[in-house]
C-alpha cells in the first residue's frame, strides 16, 4: 500500500471533539454511580520514614465511615517496587492509609483523627549528597536503582578531583562504549568538557488521576484517568490480584498523561480496594492538584558531564558522557539512558562512552514523561553544540547538519540499524520556513532593554514497536466497527490510525466507526499509548486486521458470485469483481454471509497467534458479523526513530530577566503524516511544553527537609497563553519509513525536546552564545548572565 | 572542615525534633483536610453536621430555575458538577489556578470552583452545557472549536470555551493578541494556545456572520 490514499494525509474530525466542545465527553471523574463513597487520603509528612503505629480505631467508629485501607490491606512490595499504601514512606505526600465514606467531609475528618507515629529515616534530595561516602540512602536497601535496589558510594577522591564546579566521575552503574574514544579524543580539533544540570518536573497533566471503582458479580469495575486502555489491563489486574478478565476498565477521554498515566499506577488500586472492603459499594478517589504533584509522577533531572571531540568540520569524533540521574524513591525510568541513547543518535559520534548512575531520592516518584531522558539532554546538549560551532566558526545548522543520522544512522551501543532519518531534511524545511539566514542576522541586537536571540534545536525519540493486534468487526448494518485498544489522552491517534482499515477496505470514513474506551467494548491487546508509539505500532496492527477483513470479503464474494477471491476488489463499501464491477455485494450482505459461514469469518476460528486478551476480546464479538483479526507479524528492522526539529527567536530582557519566544517554526520527521490538522497540534503543543521545560517549571525543596516548595501550577507554572507566540508554524517532513505500511511514524515526544533545546541555545545566543549548562534558565540567571555575575548557585546544585 | 565533613555534620544535626520543628514552620505539615466536599446527591449523607446544614435555594442555571440543597461553603463547581449533574464545568486545581471550571455569571467568566454557590442566587449562570441550541445544534463558538480543531484532550476546553463566549459579548472583533489575553486565565496543558486562538478568531467570524 503506498501513495495515493483517500484518507491517509487528509484532515477529518476525530469522533470524540464533539463531546470535548460539549461537556458531554465523560473523564472519570464524570461517572456516578448509586450509592457512591469518596475516599480521602492520610499521606505521610516526612520524606522518609518508618511507620511504628498506625491506629485507626478512632476513624472506624466515625458515623459515615465505610471502609479503611492501611498498608496491612495491601501487598508487600520489593525494595525499589512502590507500594499501594506505604508502611515505609519514601516522600512527603506518599499515601499511607485511606478512607472511604458516605462524603469527603467525613472521609477526611476520619482521616484526620488516624493516629500515626512515624519514625524519621534518613532521607536526600540530591543525589550527588547521597553518592558521597556515608552520605544518606533514600531507601535501607541502598541509595541506586538499576534492576532493583544497590549501594554505590563515590570515594572523597572522586569527588575532590572533578572540585566543585564538575560533575566528579565516580563508579557508574551503567557503561558502555563503542569505537576508539581517546584516539577520537586526539583527533579532535576541540575538545569541550561541560557539567550541566536538568531539572525534575512535575506532569501536571490538567485531570488529576481520580478514579472510581465498583465491584459486581465478581468483576472489578474501574474508571480510570489512563493514556493506555487495553495495556493497562495486566498491571492492574495484578495490583488487585485479580483475573484480567475480571477487570472492567473504562476510561473513554483522559485530561493528559505525558507519561504519567501510560500503565496502571499503584494507586488506581485505593478506589478499588476500598469498594471491595465495602462490599463493592462504589468508591470515588478525586485526587487533588497538591496530590497529583505528590503521586502524579515527574520528570527525573540530570547531573551531567559532557566531553566532546570535534574535528575542525564540525563533526563529532568522541563523545564522552557521564549522567546521574535523580531517580525518585522507587524504580524510576530510563531517562539516563535514553539520553545517550539519544546522543549516540542524534549526533553520531565517531566514537562514544556512556557512564550513568540512577541515585534514589525522596522525592516523587519518577515516570516517563514525553521524551524521557531524550528531551532533557536535548536542552542540555545544543547549547554546547552551538559553544563548539562559535569556537570553529561554523554555522550553527551545519554542524547540526554534518552530524545529523541519514539512513544508514545507527543507535546504542550496539549500534543498531534504523528505519529512516530525515533528520537533514528537517533541518532544511525548517531553516528555510525560519529564514534563518535572515534571522541569524538580529542575533545580539538590542531594542530598549531587549536582546535578540535566535536558536535551532533538535529531539529524538523512538517511535514505534510491533506485535500488537487489530480487530474490525463489519457488521450486517453494513458499518465496520474498529476496535481500538489505545487510550485516548488527547493525541486523537487511536482515531488517526483506524483510518487506515478504512483505507484498506476502501470504505468511506463515515462508514466506520472507531470502538474505544472501555475494555467490556472488547478491545484487542494493544501497545502503550506512550513513547511515541500509536501512529507507527498501531497503524500497523490495525492494516493487519483489516487485510485479514478484505481477504474475507474477497473470499465471500468469490464464494457467493463466483471467480477466484483476487478477482475482487473492495472500494466504496461494496467487493466487487474488477473486470465487471456489477457483480458486487455489498458490505452488509458480506456481513450476513460471514455469520452464515461461520469459523473463521465470523471470528469462531481465531488465527493462532493472537494475544490473549485479542482472542477473548473476539469470541466476545464472534458471530456478530465479518471478523477481521490479526496480530502484526509485519517486518521491522531497526529502531523507528521519530524527530523535531525547532526554530526560535527570543527577546531576552536584561533588565527583568524576562525572556518572551516571539517566533517558532517546528518540523517533524514523522514518516507520512496521517493526520495534518492534528499533526500541527502536536508540533506546536509540544513546543509549548519544551519552552516550559527550558525557561519556567521545576521542582525546588528545601533539602535540610526535603520539603516541596514547588508543588502547585502557580509555583512552577507551565506556559500561559502570554508566554508563547501569538502564532507558531510548522511542517513535515512527510517522507515515508520503510517499516510502515503507511509510512508513518509516532512523533510526539521530540517535539517537545527540539522546542526546549533551541530556546536553551536562543537565549544563550542573546547573551554572547556562552551555554548556561542547565536549564530552567530562569529570570535570576539571565541577569547574572548579562551583569557578568556568578550564578546563584553552584554548578551542580539542583532543586534550587 | 572539608566538603564531606560538612555534609555529615549537617545530617548530624537534622535531628527528629529539628525535622518536626521545621515541618511544622513550614507550614501544617501535609493534610488531606482540603478540597472537600460534603455531598448529598448519593442521598446517604447526612443533612447536618459540623460541615453546616444544606438549605434548599433557587439557581438559574443554563436559563432554568434549579431548586437544590446547599452547605453554605459550598462552591458553585461542587453544586453544578454533584448536585446538578453538569460536569462538563472541569475540576483541575480547585484554587483558582487553571481555569478548567470556567463558567459564566452574568456573562463574566468566573472560576466556579472559588465561587460560593449561595452567591449566585440572583444572577444567571452559563456553563457549557448551556451553550448549544436546540437538537444538540452547536453555540458557533463551540463549532469554532470543532473546526479548528482546538482541543487535544479536552479538559480544559469546556473553559477554555467559556472564556471565548464572554470575550466576544464585550468585544465581538477581538485582536488575536487580546483574545490571548482575555484566555490567558485558562491553562492547557497540552499547550493547544495556537489552535485555540485560531478557534477564538474563526469564532469572532461566526459570531459576526
Amino acid at each position: 500500500m503506498a501513495g495515493n490514499y483517500k484518507l491517509i494525509g487528509r484532515d477529518f474530525l476525530p469522533p470524540d471533539v464533539y463531546g470535548k466542545v460539549t461537556g458531554q465527553a465523560r473523564y472519570a471523574e464524570d461517572f456516578r454511580a448509586e450509592g457512591m463513597l469518596f475516599a480521602k487520603l492520610l499521606v505521610s509528612p516526612m520524606p522518609h520514614g518508618r511507620v511504628r503505629r498506625l491506629d485507626v480505631s478512632r476513624a472506624q467508629r466515625m458515623d459515615g465511615v465505610v471502609a479503611i485501607l492501611t498498608p496491612d490491606d495491601v501487598p508487600q512490595v520489593q525494595p525499589g517496587q512502590e507500594p499501594i499504601l506505604a508502611r515505609e514512606p519514601m516522600y512527603i505526600g506518599e499515601p499511607i492509609a485511606a478512607v472511604a465514606a458516605v462524603d469527603e467531609a467525613t472521609a477526611a475528618a476520619a482521616v484526620e483523627t488516624i493516629q500515626l507515629d512515624l519514625q524519621l529515616l534518613p532521607f536526600v534530595t540530591d543525589p550527588l549528597d547521597s553518592l558521597r561516602p556515608g552520605g544518606p540512602d533514600a531507601n535501607t536497601a541502598g541509595n541506586v536503582y538499576l534492576q532493583g535496589v544497590r549501594r554505590i558510594k563515590w570515594t572523597a577522591r572522586d569527588f575532590a578531583a572533578a572540585g566543585d564546579d564538575k560533575l566528579p566521575l565516580g563508579e557508574p552503574a551503567v557503561e558502555w562504549s563503542y569505537g576508539d574514544v581517546e584516539a577520537g579524543f586526539q583527533q579532535a580539533a576541540l575538545v569541550l568538557d561541560e557539567t550541566f544540570v536538568t531539572q525534575a518536573i512535575s506532569h501536571h497533566s490538567m485531570e488529576p488521576r481520580t478514579a472510581m471503582a465498583y465491584w459486581q458479580n465478581g468483576k472489578c469495575y474501574l474508571h480510570a484517568s489512563l493514556q493506555s486502555v487495553a495495556n493497562a489491563v495486566p498491571g492492574i489486574a495484578s495490583l488487585l490480584g485479580i483475573r484480567q478478565e475480571d477487570l472492567v476498565l473504562i476510561s473513554e477521554n483522559t485530561g493528559g498523561g505525558f507519561g504519567s498515566k501510560a500503565g496502571g499506577y499503584p494507586q488506581l488500586a485505593i478506589p478499588a480496594l476500598l469498594s471491595r472492603k465495602a462490599g463493592g459499594r462504589p468508591v470515588m478517589m478525586r485526587v487533588t492538584r497538591l496530590e497529583e504533584f505528590y503521586f502524579g509522577r515527574c520528570r527525573a533531572g540530570f547531573q551531567g558531564r559532557v566531553r566532546i571531540g570535534f574535528r575542525s568540520d564540525g563533526r563529532i569524533t568522541a563523545l564522552d558522557l557521564y549522567i546521574v540521574q535523580s531517580n525518585g524513591p522507587y524504580s524510576g525510568f530510563g531517562d539516563y539512558t535514553n539520553a545517550a541513547g539519544a546522543v549516540s543518535l542524534v549526533y553520531q559520534p565517531l566514537s562514544m562512552r556512556f557512564r550513568g548512575v540512577s541515585v534514589l531520592t525522596n522525592t516523587p516518584p519518577r515516570s516517563a514523561q514525553r521524551g524521557p531522558g531524550e528531551n532533557q539532554i536535548a536542552a542540555a546538549m545544543e547549547p554546547i553544540l552551538d559553544k563548539a560551532a562559535r569556537q570553529l566558526g561554523i554555522d550553527r545548522v551545519a554542524i547540526r547538519r554534518i552530524n545529523a543520522p541519514r539512513h544508514d544512522g545507527r543507535v546504542g551501543a550496539d549500534r543498531g540499524p534504523i528505519t529512516s532519518s530525515y533528520l537533514p531534511e528537517a533541518l532544511d524545511i525548517g531553516a528555510e520556513k525560519f529564514g534563518w539566514e535572515e534571522q541569524k542576522k538580529l542575533s545580539g541586537t538590542r531594542r530598549g532593554s531587549k536582546v535578540t536571540g535566535v536558536g535551532v534545536g533538535m529531539a529524538y525519540h523512538s517511535a514505534g514497536s510491533n506485535g500488537f493486534d487489530g480487530l474490525v468487526v463489519i457488521k450486517p448494518d453494513g458499518k465496520v466497527y474498529i476496535h481500538s485498544g489505545e487510550g485516548n489522552l488527547g493525541t486523537f491517534s487511536y482515531a488517526g490510525t483506524a483510518r487506515v482499515v478504512a483505507e484498506v477496505l476502501g470504505v468511506p470514513w463515515e462508514q466506520c466507526e472507531v470502538v474505544w474506551g472501555s475494555t467490556a467494548r472488547h478491545l484487542p491487546w494493544t501497545s502503550v499509548q506512550a513513547g511515541s508509539n500509536t501512529s507507527f505500532t498501531m497503524s500497523r496492527a490495525k492494516y493487519a486486521a483489516a487485510v485479514d477483513a478484505k481477504r474475507k470479503l474477497q473470499e465471500i464474494a468469490a464464494l457467493d458470485l463466483g471467480g477466484s477471491p483476487d478477482d475482487y476488489e473492495a472500494d466504496g463499501g461494496r467487493v466487487f469483481h474488477r473486470e465487471d464491477t456489477t457483480r458486487s455485494i455489498t458490505f452488509a450482505r458480506a456481513a450476513s454471509r460471514a455469520i452464515e459461514l461461520g469459523g473463521k469469518y465470523s471470528g469462531f476460528e481465531l488465527p493462532g497467534d493472537l494475544n490473549p486478551m485479542t482472542v477473548r476480546s473476539a469470541q466476545a464479538v464472534a458471530g456478530t458479523g465479518l471478523v477481521g483479526v490479526a496480530r502484526d507479524n509485519l517486518e521491522r528492522n531497526g529502531t523507528v526513530p521519530a524527530f523535531g526539529v525547532g526554530f526560535v527567536r527570543v527577546e531576552v530582557d536584561v533588565e527583568t530577566g524576562k525572556v518572551d519566544v516571539v517566533d517558532y517554526v517546528g518540523v517533524a520527521d514523522c514518516g507520512t503524516v496521517i493526520h495534518p490538522h492534528n499533526l500541527g497540534n502536536q508540533v506546536c503543543g509540544g513546543a509549548v511544553q519544551g519552552f516550559g521545560l527550558a525557561l519556567f517549571e521545576k521542582h525546588v525543596y528545601d533539602p535540610q527537609i526535603a520539603w516541596p516548595a514547588a508543588r502547585r501550577l502557580y509555583t512552577s507554572k507551565p506556559p500561559t497563553y502570554l508566554d508563547v507566540p501569538l502564532e507558531m508554524r510548522w511542517d513535515a517532513v512527510n517522507q515515508p519509513d520503510p517499516a510502515n505500511p503507511i509510512g508513518a511514524k509516532g512523533v510526539g515526544e521530540p517535539l517537545m525536546g527540539a522546542a526546549a533545546a533551541a530556546v536553551a541555545c536562543a537565549v544563550a545566543d542573546a547573551l554572547g552564545g556562552r551555554p548556561f549548562n542547565r536549564i530552567p534558565i530562569t529570570p535570576d540567571m539571565v541577569l547574572n548572565a548579562a551583569e557578568n555575575r556568578p550564578q546563584s548557585f553552584r554548578p551542580l546544585e539542583v532543586n534550587v | 572542615m572539608s566538603e564531606v565533613e560538612t555534609l555529615e555534620a549537617t545530617q548530624r544535626a537534622i535531628s527528629r525534633r529539628a525535622f518536626i520543628k521545621r515541618v511544622i514552620a513550614a507550614g501544617a505539615a501535609v493534610s488531606s483536610a482540603n478540597y472537600l466536599f460534603r455531598g448529598s446527591f448519593t442521598g446517604l449523607a447526612p443533612r447536618a453536621s459540623a460541615q453546616g446544614v444544606e438549605r434548599l435555594i433557587s439557581l438559574k442555571v443554563n436559563g432554568m430555575v434549579r431548586r437544590v440543597d446547599v452547605v453554605k461553603q459550598e462552591t458553585l463547581a461542587w453544586t453544578l458538577r454533584y448536585k446538578l449533574g453538569l460536569t462538563g464545568t472541569k475540576l483541575g486545581c480547585d484554587r483558582a489556578e487553571c481555569g478548567n471550571c470556567t463558567v459564566l455569571i452574568d456573562d463574566v467568566p468566573h472560576y466556579s470552583c472559588s465561587v460560593l454557590t449561595h452567591t449566585v442566587r440572583d444572577r444567571e449562570v452559563t456553563t457549557i452545557e448551556g451553550l448549544a441550541g436546540p437538537g444538540g445544534r452547536l453555540h458557533p463558538v463551540q463549532q469554532a472549536f470543532v473546526d479548528e480543531l482546538g482541543p487535544q484532550c479536552g479538559f480544559c476546553t469546556p473553559g477554555q470555551i467559556m472564556s471565548t463566549v464572554a470575550l466576544l459579548k464585550r468585544n465581538p472583533n477581538p485582536t488575536r493578541e487580546e483574545a490571548a489575553e482575555a484566555l490567558s486565565g485558562n491553562l492547557c496543558r497540552c499547550g493547544a494556545y495556537h489552535y485555540y486562538l485560531n478557534s477564538v478568531m474563526r469564532a469572532a467570524e461566526y459570531m459576526r456572520g
